[in-house]
């Protein structure tokens, strides 16, 4: 059981490994001669006003916020899933209280107006 | 004739006993998993240069126009071309770029993309590990690329990557609830999170039972890769090229190759749990016609993608968050509960299936019919039509 991960392991030192490889394959082949008007932000001509890393509005914020809800759903629902067929008829009506509590989250945020954009 | 019935298992046989002449049994193993994972890794960059290729065409016959055709016979060499050019261009950084960042997220991103093709069956006993946790480890790998485009969109340190770094956060993440969603719906009919499982368990391809779940699968799928009509993570005409805008020569490369690999890779997935993988006929008695069954049904799924971009322009982001919210996480979570409520009637397993898909067509037309609505009241008040 555990050493299937020992594939993935391996799969994915060599999966880091190729790109590492192609761009030190670039590196050597590449000219590289910058200069201050190259390397400059690019903005489609003209030049940058203040600082890229200003505060952004929270709107996308609140989709992360409503996301975490639902993928944390989807670990529980997951091995519910797998192991449906071996439980009572007890697991559907427990799921259909979960997923309507869900529910009641979403239509909460969608009453909010946090699905909105603004 | 035996040795080309099931031609790439005895091959992979022939090669273990032929290794395992001089070396302990570990190094074969480790050996083994090093040529697999070569092999899964190369691939998609391979293909990438066909599906370039063949993407351009398409999409030219769509645009009535003829696409490449200058280099080589029909344009077959401009993916190559294109290839070289990339590997010879110089690399740009910007002087402001948070550096360890901005070079390290092209080459996260390529490798997420490749780690994807680790648990896809390419055909019975075609596998690179068949995890018990096939389809979770799919979405688990899957979210990687949304860390690596924003660390892009972050460390350019510019305004267009950053915007699109954003529309990054909300898009991907919004289209992975019903596609998780979808696929757990799947799982819920297999029994199982492996996908050779899932493979096997398909004696009708769970698209015909589910057809509601693949269609919203596909649909997260085009927003997951970011590909048109939901490509506003780069839309080029209001951000430029978005989140890797800063990026030049073959660290862009590894974007291009990252994003065609996942156009493949949700394809293959796609035919995996919802077309039947390598099933087909005569598989039972030539294994070895698996492999050539997936690919074929996954180059359907590509071509259906690419017809798709080719025809529809790219929604707004208000209209494409509003959807799947609106939409597709209320439509996927009834599809979840009918299946559910229908597994456990006492009927044969066909019946089952029968009301299975009358219930997907029906969800799905209840779906189509709220959002006639909405569009038509939204209409209305645009003073568009008389109300």
């Amino acid at each position: 059981m555990l050493s299937q991960y020992a594939f993935i392991g391996v799969f994915a030192v060599v999966a880091f490994a190729l790109p590492v490889i192609g761009l030190l394959l670039a590196w050597l082949l590449r000219p590289k001669k910058p200069n201050p008007a190259k390397n400059a932000t690019y903005e489609c001509g003209v030049e940058t006003i203040g600082d890229t890393w200003v505060q952004f509005k929270a709107q996308y914020f609140l989709y992360a916020l409503i996301f975490v809800v639902f993928d944390v759903e989807a670990v529980f629902i997951f091995p519910w899933a797998v192991a449906y067929d071996r439980l009572e008829l007890f697991a559907l009506v427990e799921m259909v209280l979960f997923v309507a509590i869900l529910v009641g989250g979403l239509l909460y945020a969608w009453r909010k107006g946090a699905l909105e954009w603004h | 004739m035996d040795f080309i019935r099931d031609f790439f298992v005895n091959l992979a046989n022939a090669w273990t006993t032929w290794i395992s002449g001089g070396l302990p049994p570990w190094a074969v193993t480790v050996v083994n998993y090093l040529v697999v994972g070569i092999i899964l890794v190369l691939m998609p960059v391979i293909a990438t240069l066909t599906l370039t290729w063949m993407e351009r065409k398409v999409i030219g016959r769509i645009q009535n126009r003829i696409g490449p055709n200058r280099v080589g016979p029909w344009g077959i060499f401009q993916a190559i071309a294109d290839a070289v050019k990339m590997l010879i261009k110089e690399d740009i950084i910007p002087d402001n770029a948070d550096r360890p960042v901005f070079n390290l997220a092209p080459i996260l991103i390529a490798a997420a993309a490749a780690l994807l093709w680790a648990v896809i069956p390419f055909g019975r006993g075609m596998i690179g590990q068949d995890l018990n946790i096939g389809a979770l480890y799919l979405i688990a790998i899957g979210s990687i690329s949304t860390v690596a485009v924003l660390m892009a969109g972050w460390s350019s340190n510019n305004k267009f990557a950053l915007v699109g770094a954003f529309r990054v956060v909300a898009q991907l993440l919004s289209y992975e609830v019903p596609m998780v969603l979808s696929i757990a719906a799947v799982v819920l009919l297999a029994g199982s999170m492996k996908m050779g499982q899932i493979v096997e368990g398909q004696v009708v391809p769970f698209g015909l039972v589910l057809p509601l779940a693949l269609i919203i699968y596909l649909l997260a799928a085009i927003a997951e890769t970011g590909r048109a009509p939901f490509d506003l993570l780069e839309a080029d005409s209001e951000i430029v090229a978005g989140y890797f805008i800063e990026y030049s020569g073959l660290k862009f490369g590894w974007f291009y190759i990252a994003e065609y690999s996942n156009l493949m890779a949700v394809s293959a997935i796609a035919t995996t749990l919802f077309l039947g993988g390598w099933r087909g006929p005569g598989v039972a008695a030539v294994p070895a016609l698996g492999p050539f069954y997936f690919a074929a049904k996954t180059l359907v799924v590509i071509f259906v993608l690419m017809w798709i971009r080719g025809t529809w322009p790219r929604f707004r982001i208000d209209q494409m968050l509003a959807f799947a919210w609106k939409a597709l996480v209320p439509a996927s979570l009834a599809n979840l509960l009918w299946i559910a409520v229908m597994l456990k009637l006492p009927v044969p397993p066909g019946v089952q299936w029968a009301l299975m898909l009358a219930g997907n067509i029906g969800i799905l037309a209840v779906t189509l019919g709220l959002l006639g609505q909405a569009a038509q009241r939204h209409a209305e008040r645009q003073g568009l039509v008389g109300a």
